[in-house]
């Protein structure tokens, strides 16, 4: 079973996205904030990681440069899933390393869920 | 294109033009172009004095120099105002940025709950949803509210009520609706009214809007860490509301802007996602509208008390 780490503040999200994928097949790994989620990378190694980019304590653009620079964690593919869509929030994303970068608005679950297998299979 | 007299009129009109754009006179790009106009015109016939009548050459050059010194400094502030103008530019399109920011959020928990209450068939789960859909249905609610409050405020259209106001109350009922939301960040709400406290005169929804503002914020800054006490007392004609917090304060540099309008502190992106900045800039007109006063005391990191003042009801 694929392991999936979601880096998200908003508890309703978590709650809803967490069931959601869970339901799908996947092992949810849950962190409410980016030191938690930070930590939990390294720890449990998982195959994918979800990340907000407004995050109490470290920003998401924090968590993934960190994430970026670890040796133990930088082949993990990252999803940035936010509210944010300035251009120039898409461009810092991906030029930091992120896979995919997500408007929360924008995607129903399913299309999420969509974009996870596709990046799981690459 | 044919001009009637009134257009050509307003035209001139700088000070309604000015007054629109919500500065002064002397930031008033056309007015100062029309006074650049006016010097210019001014200067050519004085020229020709000049030069009819055979000044001292000194006095041409003085007053050359003190002519195009006044057009330097008029160029200048013009720049200015265009800087101005751009920046307050700027700030809408910051403002749009967070605006979507904020809506985005609930709608983004409203759009997937919505989804897994589609494909639950459990009914008793379905309420779980519901619930959800109406805590995010509210807050977004609020956020439109206070825009348009804020839009009201600027247009000078908020009408007040001005009726005998028992603050005590208020406050009590207020603290009693932010218990549950106190506990879930591990905050304690402490109060300290004094014993007897007479009725002030102000609008008692407005009021209220303003003591859930304040209180909400003292329990936002404070999460995890948190004590709130909430005092009630009477100066000489007044009476004096205080929400003191141990949050996390607000920087010194920031100090300024805490009042003003789609302010958010650097520090907040990063500990809140709530909220647009109009919640004390609003708090702030219902208080000066009340003939109160605002204020607040704060250090970075030791917690910040925001504290308003209300006339006492004439007996």
């Amino acid at each position: 079973m694929k392991k999936i780490l979601f880096i998200e503040d908003e508890f309703t999200l978590q709650k809803s996205m967490g069931e959601f994928l869970e339901k799908a097949g996947f092992k949810i790994i849950q962190a409410l904030d980016g030191e938690i989620g930070l930590n939990l990378a390294e720890k449990e190694k998982p195959d994918l990681i979800l990340l907000d980019l407004i995050l109490p304590k470290i920003s998401g653009f924090e968590v993934l440069k960190r994430l970026k620079e670890n040796k133990e964690t930088k082949d993990i593919p990252v999803i940035i899933l936010t509210n944010l869509e300035e251009s120039t929030d898409v461009g810092k994303s991906l030029e930091l390393g992120a896979t995919t970068y997500l408007v929360k608005s924008d995607q129903s679950l399913d299309d999420v869920l969509e974009r996870i297998k596709e990046t799981l299979r690459e | 294109m044919s001009l009637s007299f009134k257009e050509i009129f307003e035209q001139f009109n700088f000070v309604s033009q000015a007054k629109k754009y919500n500065i002064s006179l002397w930031q008033h790009p056309p007015f100062l172009f029309f006074i650049i106009g006016l010097i210019i015109i001014g200067t050519i016939i004085l020229s020709y004095i000049i030069g009819t009548r055979y000044f001292p050459q000194e006095y041409v050059a003085l007053g050359i120099l003190l002519i195009t010194a006044i057009l330097f400094s008029i160029n200048y502030i013009i720049t200015n105002s265009f800087e101005r103008l751009a920046e307050v530019n700027l700030m809408k399109s910051e403002f749009i940025d967070i605006i979507s920011h904020q809506l985005r959020t609930p709608l983004a928990n409203l759009k997937w709950t919505i989804d897994l209450a589609l494909k639950e068939h459990d009914g008793d789960k379905k309420e779980d949803f519901f619930k959800i859909v109406q805590e995010q249905n509210e807050k977004m609610l609020k956020l439109v509210n206070d825009m348009v409050y804020t839009s009201r405020i600027e247009q000078g259209k908020w009408t007040f009520k001005k009726e005998e106001i028992d603050l005590k109350m208020i406050v009590e009922k207020i603290i009693q609706e932010f218990l549950a939301f106190a506990q879930s960040n591990n905050v304690k709400i402490k109060v300290d009214f004094e014993e007897t406290l007479p009725k002030v005169f102000a609008d008692s929804q407005k009021i209220s809007h303003v003591v859930s503002n304040l209180l909400s914020n003292a329990i936002r800054y404070s999460k995890g860490r948190g004590e709130v006490i909430v005092k009630l007392s009477k100066t000489d004609n007044r009476i004096h509301c205080e929400i003191k917090d141990n949050g996390v304060g607000i920087p010194k540099q920031e100090k300024i802007y805490i009042f003003s309008k789609f302010f958010r502190g650097k520090n907040i992106l990063k500990y809140r996602t709530e909220g647009m900045g109009l919640g004390l800039f609003i708090s702030k007109s219902i208080i000066d509208a009340s003939g109160g006063k605002i204020a607040f005391q704060s250090e970075e990191g030791k917690g910040s008390t925001f504290w308003f003042e209300l006339p006492i009801a004439p007996e």
